[in-house]
């Protein structure tokens, strides 16, 4: 099968590859790209593991073709610190230890982010919807969820 | 696989047809790429329409709504005059999926995938949405309810695809609602589901009824004898059971791990039920 070039922008940065007609937009980020902050789960859009923005919107990138992405934005978990300065939801994942084995982790807060832009006060059953595609088999949500409002407290007073 | 961006619909269509091997058609991907994983099916052709002209668009027609194939959940329960007039469409389409999945799975894409629960079919049947295709010998409307013939399988032949979904105008003092029965909250497929639209007068009686069911047969059902069983009433007691009575009557459900056939038959007709008080209370009625 031949490769297709295509043009892209990655966290801001233009990037381009060169993909099969078939690879994912996920295996091209972690395969290609070597940017592995992004997780594959189930590879079928049922976990979230794989969370990237798409032109602003929230998707599972295993779901996305990598040739789709010509000319698109693409956001990754790589590009939410600020240089060496984490992203709020970030920091406070890691202060309240919303995390265990990880996995889940960067599909969860790039999804967190993409609500709290959306709903900057969200309710605790509102993020709870809004994280239903991510699953986590480690923490029971419950510190997630307190994560998330703790980082959502500290925004809107920011 | 080949990945085609065709120049138009027209281009796209005789693509299909002169394809001799199997082909696939790119919206949202939600399930086309799922397919592909589990390497269920192995496409030569993947074309992708979501570039052509309206088929990311919401656009007002004949005072009702054209939604371009490509629009995604997201963008529909995001528009709201589209809520307004349809308010049971927008939420069976919105309980797709995830919020990753709303960004990208469409309403045609739901209808052609032919599950018998998909959550936006019954929602689309009971409005009377009619599908625009564009087929390799030009375009044609074909009610939705017509398009899926079974699990998995469409009425549309080589070549075919939508290209939009047309919403018709609603009449004052008419609304509509969707239910689905899960053993969950949320991210379930629909063990059964009702859709029920409804027109009042002005004293509140029904002047026009559709029901549809879900996940209750081959196809997504329009209950036509329910439907009927409203007109003249304004959901007293006796409308009401021999709505639920049609409904039941209409079922023909299989026995799976996720639901009985007993089960999926009750469910159904409490749902149309249900659905239908809540259509009512939009609309205006007085319950």
């Amino acid at each position: 099968m031949k490769t297709l070039p295509i043009e892209t922008t990655i966290n801001g940065d233009n990037t381009e590859f060169l993909c099969h007609a078939d690879e994912s937009l996920l295996d091209v980020l972690r395969d290609r790209l070597g940017m592995t902050g992004s997780k594959e789960g189930c590879g079928t859009g049922d976990c979230g593991a794989c969370s990237v923005m798409l032109n602003g919107r929230l998707v599972c990138s295993c779901l996305v073709l990598a040739v789709e992405t010509q000319g698109a934005e693409v956001e990754t978990i790589e590009g939410m610190a600020n240089g060496e300065e984490l992203h709020p939801l970030q920091r406070v994942f890691l202060e309240e230890a919303a995390l265990q084995c990880g996995v889940c982790t960067p599909g969860i807060l790039v999804a967190a982010k993409a609500l709290l832009e959306k709903n900057p006060n969200p309710t605790d059953t509102e993020v709870r919807y809004w994280l239903a595609g991510n699953l986590c088999r480690c923490t029971g949500y419950d510190k997630i969820i307190k994560a998330v409002q703790t980082a959502a407290a500290e925004m809107r007073s920011a | 696989m080949r990945y085609v961006k065709p120049e138009s619909f027209e281009a796209a269509a005789t693509l299909l047809r002169d394809e001799d091997g199997i082909s696939r058609i790119l919206a949202g991907g939600t399930d086309v790429l799922v397919q592909l994983k589990a390497e269920m099916v192995e496409p030569d052709l993947m074309v992708d329409l979501k570039h052509l002209p309206g088929m990311r668009e919401i656009v007002a027609e004949d005072g009702g709504f054209r939604i371009g194939a490509a629009v995604s959940g997201a963008e529909m329960g995001e528009h709201a005059a589209l809520k307004a007039m349809w308010p049971g469409l927008v939420e069976g389409v919105e309980l797709i999926g995830s919020s990753q999945v709303q960004s990208r799975a469409t309403m045609a894409g739901n209808l052609c995938t032919g599950s018998p629960a998909g959550d936006s079919v019954p929602a689309m049947v009971t409005a009377g949405a009619v599908a625009r295709v564009q087929g390799p010998d030009g375009m044609r409307d074909v009610p939705v309810v017509d398009i899926p013939t079974g699990p998995g399988k469409n009425s549309l032949a080589k070549g075919e695809f939508i290209t939009s979904i047309f919403l018709p105008a609603r009449p004052a003092n008419a609304s509509d609602a969707y239910l689905r029965f899960i053993p969950r909250t949320e991210m379930d497929i629909a063990v059964s589901s009702a859709a029920v639209s409804l027109a009042l007068d002005s004293d509140g009686t029904v002047t026009e009824a559709h029901v549809a069911v879900g996940a209750v047969a081959p196809t997504v059902l329009l209950a036509k004898d329910a439907g009927a069983a409203l007109i003249g009433s304004k959901l007293d007691d006796t409308a009401i059971a021999a709505l639920v009575a049609a409904v039941e009557a209409a079922c023909n459900p299989i026995n799976d791990k996720r639901g009985t056939i007993e089960f999926r038959t009750t469910t159904a007709g409490v749902l149309a039920k249900r659905a239908a008080h809540i259509a009512y209370t939009r609309a205006g009625g007085q319950a």
